[in-house]
């Protein structure tokens, strides 16, 4: 079984990036993004990129820092509100855009990692995200033809993964990685806890190690976007 | 007078019965879940996975891997699953989830719906909102009566970039409460009005026809 750990982020992702590549990236916000595989993403110095991610991270951390480098041809992304450098590229005609609803690019990219070629969905009839995608009419209802999304790479965060590439998630910071991770041609995870091959349980795996060509512990900053809390009632 | 912000997520919360899954949008519809009556079952959906929403954490107890579709910190409850965002996106798309609450700029009287955009303006993009209004049981729209130059909101046919069509049940303005025949032909049916606001008033800031119920 060849080797699938990597000692670093930089090594993980060597051999596996060029200029115009599509690349994958899981989260959303900043929950649960690759962190350290974004930093070597934009030291690999790959440009001209097409990165599908629900959001574009913000100004300074996440898949903001490739922006900031202009490695980012396109984004297809959902929401990318909370990013100033974004709309300043996208209003200057620097940076192309494909919002989808998010519900059709999570499941664009189930279906493109699950070798679906297309599927019919009711999101977006009748807007612009319909213009010249064919419709078809089921029980009377019309639906929407989308397409399934496959990678050149992928780049997800998990919680726990063992030497295989068998991961799990923690809490919300699943999102859209388990779906990125089998729709990317190579896919990279990155984990903040390494294990041995059987300390994790076979009934709690959430992405199969099938779908993982190489695994990098990393240390993590996560960055909170709205810390929200409440007071503590009095005793 | 009008209705405030808090009065609107009450007025809302009357929109959720015992056992229903629910998905509340950013803003005044966050408010519904101080609302929801005692002794009532309500189980929040979060679009980015989750369900089972809890409270805000204490302070020094926030989790950055538990946050809500808004990207705030929050907790988790004994009966909360965490999920996909395919698997999300399923419960809503699929139909199995009961109620969604979330704002607008325009709607109108056939229940379209605009929310996400504004050409040339605002590029922040839809996220969920075209999937749950294509997808969930009931809509609902807690919105301002008219814009913040007075234009008005409930509109005969949408001026901005459409987020859904015939998706709206009910709309809420600080003015009045309002049902929508999504499917139908009939005219928006005004169903209550803020205390001391005139039928005139209503009128005079409405586009879409409607008949007072």
């Amino acid at each position: 079984m060849a080797n699938k750990v990597y000692a670093n982020a930089k090594s993980a992702l060597e051999g596996l990036t060029f200029d115009g590549m599509m690349v994958m990236s899981g989260g959303f916000g900043l929950c649960g993004i690759p962190e350290n595989l974004i930093l070597a993403l934009r030291d690999s110095g790959a440009k001209n990129l097409t990165v599908i991610s629900n959001n574009a991270g913000v100004d300074d951390w996440g898949l903001g820092l490739l922006l900031e480098t202009k490695q980012i041809k396109k984004m297809i992304s959902s929401y990318v509100g909370e990013n100033k450098e974004f709309a300043r590229q996208f209003l200057a005609g620097e940076l192309e855009l494909e919002f989808n609803p998010q519900g059709t690019l999570a499941e664009r990219c189930r279906a493109g990692g699950a070798g679906i070629a297309g599927f019919y969905t009711k999101t977006g009839v009748g807007t612009l995200v319909a213009e010249g995608k064919e419709t078809k009419i089921f029980n009377g209802e019309t639906y929407l033809l989308e397409t399934g999304l496959v990678a050149d790479l992928s780049i997800v965060k998990a919680w726990k993964g063992d030497k295989e590439g068998n991961l799990i998630y923690r809490e919300t910071a699943r999102n859209f990685n388990p779906m990125m991770a089998t729709a990317g041609k190579k896919c990279v995870a990155e984990v903040e806890i390494l294990v041995e091959t059987g300390d994790l349980d076979p009934n709690a795996i959430h992405t199969p190690g099938i779908f993982i060509d190489r695994i990098v512990q990393g240390s993590f900053e996560k960055r909170i976007e709205q810390r929200t809390t409440r007071k503590r009632e009095k005793a | 007078m009008p209705w405030t912000r808090d009065d609107l997520a009450k007025i809302a919360a009357r929109e959720l019965r015992d056992g229903f899954y629910v998905n509340l949008g950013i803003g005044i519809p966050t408010l519904v879940a101080n609302y929801i009556p005692q002794g009532m079952e309500v189980t929040l959906q979060s679009e980015n996975g989750m369900l089972g929403m809890g409270p805000f954490p204490y302070e020094g107890e926030e989790d950055p891997d538990l946050i809500n579709a808004g990207k705030q910190t929050i907790t988790a409850l004994p009966k909360t699953s965490f999920f996909s965002s395919a698997d999300s996106f399923g419960m809503i798309r699929g139909g199995h989830i009961d109620l969604s609450i979330l704002g607008a700029m325009e709607v109108t009287d056939r229940g379209d719906l605009a929310n996400w955009m504004v050409p040339g303006k605002m590029v922040k993009g839809m996220g969920g909102a075209m999937d749950l209004v294509a997808g969930v049981k009931k809509v609902v729209v807690v919105m301002e009566h008219t814009s913040k130059d007075g234009a008005p909101k409930l509109l005969k046919k949408c001026t901005l970039p459409l987020t859904g069509v015939n998706v709206v049940d009910l709309v809420i303005t600080d003015l009045g409460v309002f049902a929508i025949d999504k499917h139908g032909q009939a005219s928006i049916r005004l169903l209550e009005r803020a205390e001391g606001v005139s039928l005139d008033e209503i009128k005079a800031k409405t586009e879409a026809p409607f008949v007072a119920a």
